[in-house]
């Protein structure tokens, strides 16, 4: 054996020799941080601290003003801000939740079950991972169009439900499930759904956890549905208000910039919060994401 | 199950049923009409008529601004954005997977968060930072040390507007694609190295070479996919950052942006549908070499 130590990886406590790891790990860290940590303080600042020159990055004397003036602010229009918020949150809980059913239904009968076509379903959906909804969104417009979707509740949430890397990765996890589980079941006389149910929902919990995680990035931050599909102001997403903050901030209104910082900050930190909760089952997750 | 499927069992389809209605519904039928509508001459009021590769010959030789700006643009900001974050990607979860857990995850949890809301929605605070009066924390910055003599109006510039919309889209590039990498690193079997280096490797380089990347190259694939969409997917940022369709000078413009000023600004769209299908192309093209160099059959 050569006299080079090999590569700890996954150590179970602190080495001298990782040092060199945290040198270039941690100055990127607060690099890539700076961004974000800049929106907190910025959502903070009171109004003479936006205008202060030269600029500053850290907050003296915090406050809430601009969440105040975020919250009473109504558009142009007249659509209060707190009507944007109540849409997206209505969106987002509905297209989160029936993602996660619709992929994890579709990932067991993809894993589990024997049926003409399966094989070609499955690759037609891994071909799918790598579809960019943006490039087909004319023909997107004209569909939804054609179907009487324009102007509508439901356009923000239809075209959001079908996550082919949702269904990818809930199969890869199904796949990890003994067959002989099942078939046990089927003996004791439990229905498909049942199994479904009992066994197959609570074993891929973590499979869920991070579909739920992404289709909530997805329909959180999306804009398209309602820049494209929606002309009725008071059906359109706090995401898309908040785009429109950027426009104000042209032209050295830094007022706009107070207000477009706690916007930023509110669309932010949902996802955060969220990704804290279920980083582990998402890490479990993704074990399995292998494309092979 | 190893019941044989019998011709009445349509249980599968059930279960099937919902994901693949609204899978062909918003994916597959859109990509259908997009390739059709693409040979046709279409203004959004009077019904198609079809004009066979009219589109596509106009495309390739009469559109000075696609050949000339919008192409070179999109393969120079998805060759830079697309190999560099996905080897970025890479390193860093390599990096990661060698200190210990509870400093990892935090770590690691700091990497990713910018990808949470990368894109549209972080504009507006580029927006604050790249400001083009002195006021910008950039410009005020370079300003007081002394760099610069006057403040630069950065997003409007056709200079640094690429260049800012490459560095914005990296910084929020470790997405999905860096976590299956990084749990791809964690759960290489020990024994593997330690076999490794019975076989005479001598350094890390050599290690990553012959160990690690051959070991988790389904988790490479996979990462490998997601940086390719999520370049193509980024292409928004441009407009975002200067507030202009088209971007200054065309500056920034990728095919993203060239398909909405078509469709959407000029209601031209059999012409933007044929700039469609050539980015479905271009993007297939691209998954097709990650999927040469890391998938198992091919």
């Amino acid at each position: 054996m050569s006299a080079f130590q090999g590569t700890r990886m996954n150590p179970s406590k602190f080495h001298r020799s990782q040092l060199k790891f945290l040198a270039f790990l941690i100055p990127l860290a607060i690099f890539m941080a700076l961004p974000i940590v800049y929106i907190f303080f910025h959502a903070f600042k009171p109004i003479d601290e936006l205008f202060a020159y030269p600029p500053r990055f850290f907050v003296d004397n915090p406050t809430f003003q601009n969440f105040v003036d975020l919250f009473t602010k109504t558009n142009d229009t007249g659509v209060p801000m707190s009507r944007f918020l109540f849409n997206s949150v209505v969106v987002t809980l509905i297209v989160v939740v029936l993602t996660v059913i619709i992929s994890t239904m579709a990932g067991y009968a993809l894993s589990k079950k024997n049926f003409r076509m399966k094989k070609a379903i499955f690759e037609i959906n891994t071909l799918a991972l790598m579809f960019v909804p943006a490039a087909v969104m004319i023909p997107r417009y004209l569909l939804i169009d054609e179907l009487g979707l324009i102007n509508t509740f439901l356009v923000h949430i239809l075209p959001l439900l079908a996550m082919p890397i949702g269904l990818f990765l809930v199969k890869q996890f199904i796949d990890q499930i003994p067959d002989e589980l099942l078939e046990a079941a089927r003996l004791d006389g439990a229905s498909d759904f049942q199994i479904f149910v009992r066994i197959i929902i609570p074993l891929v919990k973590p499979a869920i956890a991070t579909i739920a995680i992404l289709s909530f990035q997805l329909v959180w931050n999306s804009i398209e549905s309602s820049s494209l599909y929606v002309n009725d102001e008071g059906l359109k997403t706090f995401s898309f208000y908040m785009s429109t903050l950027t426009s104000t901030v042209e032209g050295n209104n830094v007022a706009g910039q107070g207000l477009a910082a706690a916007a930023s900050l509110i669309m932010f930190v949902p996802n955060l919060i969220i990704f804290i909760i279920l980083q582990s089952q998402v890490m479990n997750t993704m074990a399995h994401s292998g494309i092979k | 199950m190893k019941k044989k499927p019998n011709k009445r069992d349509y249980s599968p389809w059930m279960f099937l049923a919902p994901y693949i209605i609204f899978f062909t519904t918003f994916i597959i039928i859109p990509v259908a009409a997009a390739i059709l509508l693409s040979f046709t001459y279409f203004n959004a009021i009077e019904t198609p008529t079809f004009i066979g590769l009219s589109n596509y010959v106009g495309l390739i030789t009469q559109d000075e601004v696609f050949m000339q700006k919008i192409l070179p643009n999109t393969l120079t900001f998805a060759l830079i954005v697309g190999p560099g974050g996905y080897i970025l990607s890479f390193i860093l979860a390599w990096a990661l997977a060698q200190v210990p857990k509870r400093m990892r995850t935090v770590l690691a949890l700091i990497i990713y968060s910018p990808s949470m809301t990368a894109g549209v929605a972080m504009a507006v605070v580029w927006t604050i930072i790249f400001s083009g009066d002195e006021t910008g924390y950039l410009n005020s910055l370079l300003l007081t040390m002394g760099v610069l003599l006057e403040p630069i109006q950065w997003l409007q510039s056709p200079e640094y507007l690429m260049k800012i919309m490459i560095f914005v889209t990296l910084w929020g590039s470790m997405g999905v694609g860096f976590l299956a990498m990084l749990s791809g690193v964690l759960n290489i079997n020990t024994e593997i190295y330690e076999a490794g280096y019975i076989d005479g490797i001598s350094n890390r380089f050599q290690e990553i070479i012959y160990i690690t990347i051959p070991s988790m190259k389904p988790q490479m694939l996979f990462g490998a996919v997601m940086a390719v969409v999520g370049t193509f997917q980024a292409g928004a940022i441009g407009v975002a950052l200067s507030g202009a369709n088209p971007t200054p000078q065309y500056a920034g413009q990728l095919m993203v942006n060239h398909l909405e000023d078509y469709g959407f600004i000029r209601y031209e769209m059999g012409y933007a549908a044929a700039i469609s299908v050539v980015l479905l192309i271009v993007v297939y093209l691209f998954s097709k070499v990650a999927w040469r160099l890391f998938g198992e059959k091919d």
